[in-house]
C-alpha cells in the first residue's frame, strides 16, 4: 500500500524529522506496566517511550490488552504495578495534574447525546475551566474547521457518525492538551471520514501535541510515527511503520501484523 | 464554583428536554396528592353489619336502631338466624354481624342486664379494634337512653353521672386527608429525588460520558455535588407543588412556617438524594439502580410511620427507625402543617436529618471512583 500524501506534506516531515533527530524527548515513560484482574493479566510488563509530538499507534487484536493499558495512562484505572510518566507527572500520585495535559477520546461515543453542539463545547469548556472570550474563539475556529458552523444549535444525535466522531476529537483537544488519547477513535465510520479524522491528527501532531492511537485498521497503522504491537498483553513488537515491514519480511502492515497476532494463545 | 455552574446548566437541559422526565415530574405530585390522599385512609365508614335479631321486641329494634342511626354503619341484612351471621362472615360480605339473643329484653328489665354477641371479622387488625370501640360507644350511648328512658321515674333520683367532652387538638374533625397529605408529599419528595438523582449519575455510566468526565480535572466533591443540586431543586418544586394541591383541594392547613418547611426538605433531601448517588455509585445499570432504590423506598416508607404509628412498633423497630430519614420527615411536615411546631420543637429532628444527610453525602462522594 502505497503511503498517503500526507507524508510529503509540511506538516508530517515536520514530525518526522522530530523523531529522527537526535532530541527525542520522551513525554510517556512506561516501565514494566503490569495490570492484573483477578488471575488473568491484561497487561504484562510493558515497557515504553513515547516522545513528544510523534504519532504514537497502539495496536492488536481484540482482547490483547490496548484500552486497559490506555486507561491506566489516562488515570481511568490504576496500574497493579509498574513505573509510569505521562507529561512528566507520576500515575500513581499525581492523575489530577496529568488530566489537566491530557485529552481522551473512549471507544464509545461520549458527547451528550441530548445536547446542542454549542452546549457541548460549553460545557466541556467550562470543566476545564477556560473563560468566555476563550470558549468563543475556540468554537468558532472549530466549528468553522469542521463546517459544522449551521449545525450549531443541533442535537449531537441527529448528527451521522463520521461527523460526531470528529466532533469528539475536536472537543477533547478544546483545552489544548499536550497529549491526547485516542482509543479506536474511527471506528465504524466510512473511508472518507476516516481520512479526514486522520488530518485532524496530523494537524494536531504538528502543533506540537502528542497523539497515542489505537486502533484496528492497518492502513492507519502506517499512518502513524511509530508502531507497538500488542499480543497477549505483551508487546510483540515496536518500530517505524517501516522498520518492521522490513524486519518481518513484508510488503504493508496487514502482513506484519498477521505474522504477530497469529501466535496469540488468548482469545477474546 | 465555575465548574459547578456548567454542571448545574447541564443537568438542567438535560432534565427539561427528557419529555418522559417532565412529565413524571409533573404527573407524580397530581396522582399522589388526588388519588393516594383520598384512598389511603383509616376512615372508619359504611361498616357492613350483619343482624341476627333473635328477640324481636322493643329493645331489641332501639339498639338496631342506635347502630343505623351511626354513620359508620350500615345495616346490610338481618335474619333470625344465627348460622346466616357466620355464612355472611365467611363470605366476607358483612364485616361484623350482632347477635341480640332471644330473651334480651326479658333480662334487660328482670336483672338489669343483656348480654350481646358481637361477631367481628377480624382479618384487618386495626379495623376490627375500630369496629369494637365504635359499637362499644353505641351500646354504652344505648344503655344511657334506657337508664333514663325507663329509671326517670319520679321515685329515683337522676342518676350522678361525669360527663366528658371531647376535643380533638391540630386536627379537630379528624379529617384523615390532614394526616396523610403531609406524609404522602414526603413520599413524593422521596421518590423524585432519590430515583432521579440514582438514575441520572448511572444513565451517565451507561451511555459511557461518565468516562469522559473521568478523565477531566473535575473534583469528586464538585461533581457529586453537581448531580445533587439540580434534582434537590426540582424535588424542593414538587413540595411545593403538592403543597399548593393539598391546600387547595384539602384545604390542609399549613400553620408554620413555609421558610422552615423547605429548609427542612432541602435538608432531608441532602440524605436521600446522597443516598441515591450512592447507590449509583456501586451499580452500572439503571436496572439495578431501580431495584435497589426500590427495596431502600420500602422499607424507608414502611417504617417511616406514615400508615402506621411508629409508637406501635416493637422497640428495636423503633431503634431503628432514627436510621430512616423519611420518618423524620414525616414527622416534621406532620409537625410543621398540622401543629404549627418552629424549629424550636424540631432540634431533635434537626440534628438526626443533618448527621444522616452528611453520612449519605460523605458515602457517596467518597464511594464515586474517577480511577477504578
Amino acid at each position: 500500500m502505497k503511503q498517503p500524501n500526507y507524508d510529503n506534506s509540511e506538516l508530517n516531515t515536520e514530525t518526522a524529522t522530530g523523531h529522527l533527530s537526535a532530541k527525542r524527548i520522551p513525554i510517556i515513560t512506561v516501565k514494566n506496566l503490569v495490570k492484573k484482574f483477578g488471575n488473568f493479566v491484561a497487561n504484562d510488563h510493558l515497557t515504553f517511550d513515547v516522545y513528544k509530538g510523534e504519532i504514537f499507534g497502539f495496536l492488536g487484536a481484540n482482547g490483547a490488552g490496548k484500552t486497559t493499558a490506555m486507561r491506566i495512562l489516562c488515570g481511568l484505572s490504576s496500574p497493579t504495578s509498574g513505573e509510569l510518566m505521562v507529561g512528566g507527572y507520576d500515575v500513581y500520585k499525581q492523575t489530577e495534574l496529568i488530566k489537566r495535559n491530557i485529552g481522551y477520546m473512549s471507544q464509545k461515543f461520549s458527547l451528550y447525546e441530548d445536547m446542542t453542539i454549542a452546549e457541548n463545547v460549553r460545557f466541556y469548556a467550562g470543566i476545564y475551566g477556560l473563560s468566555r472570550q476563550q470558549r468563543k474563539e475556540k468554537e468558532d475556529r472549530m466549528l468553522k474547521k469542521l463546517g459544522l458552523e449551521p449545525e450549531r444549535n443541533k442535537l449531537i444525535a441527529s448528527l451521522p457518525l463520521g461527523w460526531k466522531q470528529k466532533l469528539a476529537f475536536s472537543i477533547a483537544l478544546l483545552h489544548d492538551p499536550q497529549i491526547v488519547f485516542l482509543d479506536e477513535p474511527t471506528g465504524g465510520v466510512d473511508p472518507i471520514t476516516r481520512r479526514q479524522f486522520w488530518d485532524f491528527i496530523y494537524e494536531a501532531a504538528a502543533e506540537g501535541k502528542t497523539i497515542f492511537v489505537t486502533t484496528h485498521y492497518m492502513d492507519e497503522a502506517e499512518y502513524c510515527d511509530r508502531v507497538s504491537i500488542m499480543v497477549d498483553g505483551r508487546i510483540a513488537a515496536l518500530d517505524t511503520p517501516d522498520a518492521l515491514k522490513e524486519q518481518f519480511k513484508s510488503e504493508d502492515m496487514n502482513g506484519v501484523f498477521l505474522q504477530l497476532a497469529r501466535s496469540a494463545q488468548r482469545t477474546e | 464554583m465555575r465548574t459547578i455552574k456548567y454542571i448545574l446548566q447541564k443537568e438542567f437541559i438535560q432534565v427539561l428536554r427528557n419529555k418522559t422526565m417532565l412529565r413524571m415530574i409533573v404527573m407524580l405530585p397530581l396522582m399522589q396528592m388526588l388519588v393516594l390522599v383520598f384512598a389511603a385512609t383509616y376512615d372508619l365508614k359504611n361498616v357492613d353489619l350483619y343482624v341476627v335479631d333473635q328477640d324481636l321486641s322493643d329493645a331489641s329494634r332501639g339498639l338496631i336502631n342506635h347502630f343505623e342511626a351511626s354513620p359508620f354503619f350500615r345495616i346490610h341484612d338481618s335474619s333470625f338466624d344465627l348460622e346466616d351471621g357466620m355464612d355472611q362472615l365467611k363470605k366476607e360480605e358483612s364485616d361484623f354481624v350482632l347477635v341480640i339473643p332471644p330473651d334480651f329484653e326479658r333480662s334487660l328489665v328482670r336483672d338489669d342486664a343483656a348480654d350481646v354477641q358481637l361477631l367481628v371479622n377480624a382479618i384487618d387488625g386495626n379495623k376490627a379494634t375500630l369496629v369494637f370501640q365504635y359499637t362499644r360507644g353505641i351500646i354504652s350511648a344505648y344503655n344511657k337512653h334506657i337508664v333514663m328512658k325507663w329509671k326517670s321515674l319520679p321515685e329515683f333520683n337522676p342518676p350522678m353521672r361525669v360527663d366528658t367532652h371531647d376535643s380533638y387538638w391540630f386536627n379537630p374533625e379528624l379529617d384523615y386527608k390532614w394526616y396523610m397529605a403531609p406524609g404522602i408529599l414526603s413520599i413524593l419528595v422521596t421518590i423524585i429525588g432519590m430515583f432521579l438523582s440514582g438514575m441520572n449519575l448511572v444513565r451517565e455510566k451507561e451511555m459511557g460520558t461518565i468516562e469522559q468526565l473521568n478523565v477531566t480535572p473535575i473534583k469528586k466533591w464538585q461533581f457529586i455535588v453537581g448531580k445533587l443540586l439540580p434534582f434537590l431543586v426540582i424535588a424542593l418544586l414538587d413540595l411545593a407543588f403538592g403543597l399548593i394541591i393539598a391546600r387547595v383541594v384539602f384545604n390542609l392547613p399549613i400553620e408554620g412556617s413555609l421558610v422552615l418547611l423547605f429548609g427542612f426538605g432541602a435538608l432531608y433531601l441532602v440524605g436521600v438524594l446522597g443516598l441515591g448517588l450512592f447507590i449509583s455509585t456501586v451499580t452500572e445499570t439503571q436496572q439495578q439502580v431501580m431495584f435497589i432504590t426500590f427495596f431502600f423506598m420500602m422499607v424507608f416508607v414502611l417504617m417511616g410511620g406514615i400508615f402506621t404509628p411508629v409508637e406501635s412498633m416493637p422497640h428495636w423497630a423503633q431503634q431503628l427507625d432514627r436510621l430512616n430519614p423519611i420518618y423524620y420527615f414525616i414527622r416534621i411536615m406532620r409537625m410543621v402543617c398540622l401543629k404549627g411546631s418552629g424549629f424550636a420543637d424540631l432540634i431533635e429532628e434537626f440534628v438526626s436529618l443533618t448527621i444522616i444527610g452528611v453520612s449519605f453525602l460523605s458515602l457517596a462522594i467518597w464511594r464515586y471512583r474517577k480511577t477504578n
